[in-house]
């Protein structure tokens, strides 16, 4: 089954009296337990794509339709709630909230979804464990390397259970070490838990390891290649 | 809920500085605020009772017409009932009566008009501790013809101890009389009017200077406290109906509004220090708001809803506002507390306050009930200025946050 689907989506972005089409027509499907980088050059698309599927933005036209939910229909409070419960998200910086330990960032999302007081506690030792930090659930993001608080990230982005987890340049401010370390845990992930995830990327190291790799150029897509690894 | 707390709190210390200037600030402004009120209030309670002791007593007897027309024919013909009266009244502490013409005094070098005060030497000074006020010469004692002039007074007419002046008034026929006294002693009053004023001699020296008998036209008494003055006046005006019974809020009742006038005000001052603090919150918390737009941005896309985002804000400029608030409540407090009984000595400027009826040392007091008022004021203070830096997190976009990464 399709968790995102796409159909001719648009989105366009006014800039004085010329317009930018950032998103120009695009229809993609990417099925459950996928590993999908989506590429391009800078100024391609790629963000405006994942904000669009990730509910942040609206499409000028077209439709996106997530585990079945047309969600350019839902008003803006329902999205916020939508997200809440089916889109995990990893972003470039600013993932954490600083003033929370590792372990209470996990659990905030999972506050935030009323879960118990004990399935938090379980689940976010749990996720720790499994990104590597199961020794560093009382440090605060300060305390932590950019590495391990993207992996953080990714514990927060599982936390909800949701359908799959967005990442825009996940690994844009990290060593090359730091990296192959998130992408050897979100693959991992990716085989054991069946996790789907959707990558936007410049960087190599990423679409190394990608089983699906989608090229977007002038907001369309250029080339969809499945790879087997 | 608990959560939102504890992020609300964490983030207060995240600028500690920035945090601490506004509590400080806060502190400051309640302190001061309390403070000024407390003596203000002080001040004024100074004044009514000065006012009472030395000039109004707790309540006065007049003939009904005196209050119309001070004129010498409105006596009171009952005076010695009344006096045996008060005599027998436990609840009347002291008392005394006074004659009340209005006239002229001169001397060599001038003249004024004056109140020529007949009185009973030793129960006025038990009564208004006239004695006490006596800076030059002595209080009237037996010898006949001695007049006591106020410092004021003796200045305008150039008067000394032992100096002569002739007393002109007239009696209720309206035939010019004058009598020569000699200046016994010079007072100080709560203020120059009054030591323009009056001049005091005995009542039976005046009585001498009339042809025909005369009654007091003035009784004055303190009661045993502010308490009683209320039943003594009932009491009093039942046995008397026929005469004018005032107690000092009634011959006086700037005295009595100044409270309520100032309460008022002291208000409208709390308030404008409130204000003045809320801009600074409001400032503070937008910077804050302002700093931390990523972050609310990626709490926001995560799936933290508008509401929740908004009490977060909300709870941390309540928390931010009330760490200041209960602790410049208590330090106002403290102060009161401790200037009250120590009361502050205000003798370097008494000079000049003298003029106003005000004695040198004021104790700042405050009714319980207004620190409850500063209290509730700094809550609503608190949830005011809270309302803007929320709803402005709440105009924050995600996309536009997160973007700018
Ligand atoms: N809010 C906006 N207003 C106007 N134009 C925008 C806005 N957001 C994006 N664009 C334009 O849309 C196009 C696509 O931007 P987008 O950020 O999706 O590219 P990208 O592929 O993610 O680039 P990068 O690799 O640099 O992150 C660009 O031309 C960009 O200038
Ligand atoms: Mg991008």
């Amino acid at each position: 089954m399709a968790v995102i689907e796409t159909h001719n989506l648009e989105r366009t972005y006014q800039d004085g009296n010329q317009v930018i089409r950032a998103v120009d027509g695009i229809d993609l499907q990417i099925q459950e337990g996928e590993f999908t980088a989506i590429v391009g050059p800078s100024g391609s698309g790629k963000t405006t794509l994942l904000n669009l599927i990730g509910g942040l933005d609206k499409p000028t036209s077209g439709e996106v339709i997530i585990a079945g939910t047309p969600i350019h229909e839902l008003s803006d409070n329902a999205m916020i709630d939508f997200r809440l419960k089916h889109i995990g998200f990893v972003f470039q910086a600013y993932n954490l909230i600083p003033v929370l330990t590792a372990a209470e960032n996990v659990e905030f999302i999972m506050l935030l979804q009323k879960k118990s007081k004990e399935e938090r506690r379980q689940r976010s030792h749990q996720l720790l464990e499994a990104v590597g930090l199961g020794d560093r659930l009382t440090k605060r993001p300060g305390e932590l390397s950019g590495g391990q608080q993207q992996r953080v990230a990714v514990a927060r982005a599982l936390a909800s259970r949701p359908s799959f987890v967005l990442a825009d340049e996940p690994t844009a401010n990290l060593d090359s070490h730091s990296t192959a370390n998130l992408l050897d845990i979100m693959a991992r992930l990716n085989e054991e838990e069946h996790m789907t995830f959707v990558f936007a990327t410049h960087d190599q190291r990423v679409i190394d390891r990608a089983k699906r790799v989608v090229t977007v150029e002038d907001g369309k897509i250029k080339s969809d290649e499945s790879l087997d690894r | 809920m608990k959560t939102l707390i504890k992020i609300a709190w964490r983030n207060i210390w995240r600028n500690k500085l920035r945090s601490l200037v506004v509590i400080c600030s806060i502190i400051l402004g309640i302190w001061a605020g309390i403070f000024i009120n407390g003596f203000s209030y002080g001040l004024n309670r100074q004044r009514t009772l000065e006012a009472i002791q030395s000039n109004l007593s707790h309540i006065q007897i007049h003939d009904t017409a005196w209050s119309q027309d001070p004129n010498i024919a409105n006596q009171l013909q009952q005076s010695a009932s009344i006096l045996r009266a008060l005599e027998d009244n436990p609840q009347v502490k002291a008392f005394s009566s006074r004659m009340l013409l209005n006239g002229i005094v001169a001397s060599a070098n001038g003249n004024g008009g004056a109140q020529i005060t007949g009185i009973e030497p030793a129960t006025e000074n038990r009564l208004t501790g006239l004695a006490e006020k006596i800076t030059e010469g002595d209080f009237l004692a037996d010898k006949k013809n001695k007049i006591l002039l106020g410092k004021a007074l003796a200045d305008k007419l150039k008067a000394r101890i032992g100096s002569k002046v002739v007393v002109t008034f007239t009696d209720r026929e309206g035939v010019i009389i004058s009598g020569a006294f000699k200046v016994a002693g010079i007072y100080r009053g709560t203020s120059s009017q009054i030591e323009q004023l009056k001049v005091y001699v005995r009542q039976q020296d005046l009585q001498k200077l009339l042809s025909e008998n005369i009654a007091p036209h003035e009784i004055a008494l303190l009661t045993s406290s502010l308490e009683t003055v209320e039943p003594v006046q009932q009491e009093l005006q039942r046995q008397f109906p026929d005469y004018t019974i005032q107690s000092w809020d009634e011959l006086s009742p700037e005295l009595g509004y100044a409270d309520e006038i100032m309460g008022t005000m002291l208000y409208l001052i709390i308030g404008i220090i409130m204000l003045a603090l809320s801009f600074g919150i409001v400032n503070t918390m937008l910077m804050a708001v302002l700093e931390r737009r990523k972050e609310l941005g990626m709490l926001m896309a995560v799936g933290m809803s508008k509401r929740r985002v908004f009490s977060m804000i909300l709870l941390e400029t309540l928390m931010l506002s009330l760490c200041g608030g209960p602790l410049g409540i208590l330090l106002g407090f403290l102060t009161i507390w401790y200037t009250g009984s120590t009361g502050i000595d205000l003798s370097v400027f008494a000079e000049g306050l003298q003029s106003f009826g005000i004695s040198s040392v004021i104790y700042p007091s405050i009714e319980t009930s207004f620190y409850f008022g500063t209290g509730l004021l700094v809550v609503v203070m608190a949830l005011l200025s809270s309302l803007y830096p929320a709803r402005r997190a709440l105009k924050l976009n995600p996309i536009e946050a997160i973007r700018t990464i």
